[in-house]
């Protein structure tokens, strides 16, 4: 049957035996993008001519920027899963999902509070860019409340499903908010299509950090959700076996 | 799929299309107030309200920042390429204010339409050039992307 693998993708045991020879080698291939991209971009790329050293905050900003909007759709798309098929599952990445959100957007708004300061000469303004990206923030952390709200993690599972879901049109806003309003925060320097406007000296180390960023999160996501899947399913035969093996 | 599995996915499309087609239209209507300045012509043109604290945002006219010498008193002329505004500010600008570059002033405007700033923020553009690539180029390259091109009517 064509959705079988797809049923089986669902199953917490195969997926908890299946990531963890997984584990290593995404934390060391991230943790060492990671290092090199920095060192990169701080270390041996250039100022920026008008921001001078300041500029290279973006090497931070902009990586923990675009995590938090893909992790979100990430966190989204794991409750409609959920919601759908009634993947336990599912649900349990989207729950992992929620805190590691909030802490990324709480970076890309901190990071860029540092850098507004000495460039703009505020750390905050409410714009349209800043402000959709507090939305974003308040939706990680109402999930994260949410989780907690409910005696009954079936209910708690789906009421926030609905909120994520809801929260997704908040991602093509804070994207798009540059481009439809007169916003303090400068349009994007990286493009899809057409040149970017960012010199490919300082491009290059940014988009190995986005890189190194993605596997990053993919790493922290997957130990969230195995330690969510040993919570949910301590009561089952696999686990106690696992326990007692030590 | 499943017929309930197929009823429970066009649940959710609905549940998404319709919450993101409120929250779509609201922050249509609502455009105007999400606009974090206003351009230049609409102050001209006496959309923006006197003697109540407004933004502006604008490119600054090579050529018309005049210091004063003896205390903390800046006046210049900012422009969206179509109209002007004169602002006087007395505080500190940000570094990277100067000639050609956009920035946003929240201030009053008075019987005179002069703009009476009480903060003047330097805005960024998407651009980001080493030094030596900057200093290679034209003066004119060098100004922010949303003062490129524009006609200083000079």
């Amino acid at each position: 049957m064509a959705w079988q693998w797809f049923h089986r993708l669902g199953s917490p045991k195969w997926f908890y035996e299946k990531t963890g020879p997984w584990l290593p080698w995404l934390g060391f291939i991230s943790i060492a993008l990671i290092l090199i991209g920095s060192t990169w971009g701080l270390a041996f790329g250039p100022s920026e001519a008008k921001q001078g050293n300041s500029a290279r905050i973006i090497y931070i900003h902009v990586p923990t920027a675009v995590l938090s909007m893909a992790g979100y759709y990430v966190m989204a798309i794991a409750g409609a899963i959920g919601l759908i098929w009634r993947m336990k599952l599912s649900f349990m990445v989207m729950k992992a999902a929620a805190p590691i959100g909030a802490i990324l957007t709480f970076l890309a708004l901190f990071t860029g509070a540092v850098w507004g300061k000495p460039t703009w000469g505020t750390w905050w303004v409410w714009d349209g860019r800043i402000t959709s990206m507090v939305v974003l923030f308040l939706l990680y952390l109402g999930i994260v409340a949410l989780q907690e709200a409910y005696q009954n993690q079936d209910t708690a599972d789906k009421i926030c499903a609905v909120l994520a879901l809801v929260g997704m049109v908040n991602i093509p806003i804070i994207y798009k908010s540059v481009d439809w309003w007169y916003t303090l925060h400068q349009p994007a320097s990286l493009k899809l299509t057409g040149k970017s406007s960012i010199d490919p000296s300082m491009a290059y180390p940014l988009l190995l950090m986005i890189l190194a960023f993605y596997i990053f999160y993919t790493w922290v996501l997957l130990m969230r959700t195995r330690v969510e899947i040993l919570k949910r399913e301590q009561k089952t035969t696999w686990v106690k076996d696992l326990v007692a093996r030590g | 799929m499943h017929p309930v599995r197929k009823q429970r996915l066009l649940l959710v499309l609905a549940l998404v299309v319709a919450s993101s087609t409120i929250i779509g239209l609201s922050v249509y209507a609502m455009r105007h107030y999400a606009d974090f300045f206003y351009p230049v012509s609409k102050i001209v043109s006496g959309e923006a309200p006197l003697h109540k604290s407004i933004r502006a945002g604008g490119c600054v006219v090579p050529g018309t920042i005049v210091s004063a010498s003896d205390r903390l008193h800046t006046e210049f002329v900012i422009t969206d390429g179509i109209e002007r505004v004169k602002v006087v500010y007395d505080g500190l600008l940000p570094d990277i204010f100067g000639e050609g570059e956009a920035a946003v002033i929240t201030g009053k405007l008075n019987d005179e339409r002069v703009l009476v700033a009480t903060q003047v923020l330097a805005k960024h553009d998407e651009n980001y050039v080493p030094p030596e690539v900057a200093s290679s180029m034209s003066p004119v390259e060098r100004h922010n992307e949303a003062c490129k091109g524009m006609n200083y009517g000079s």
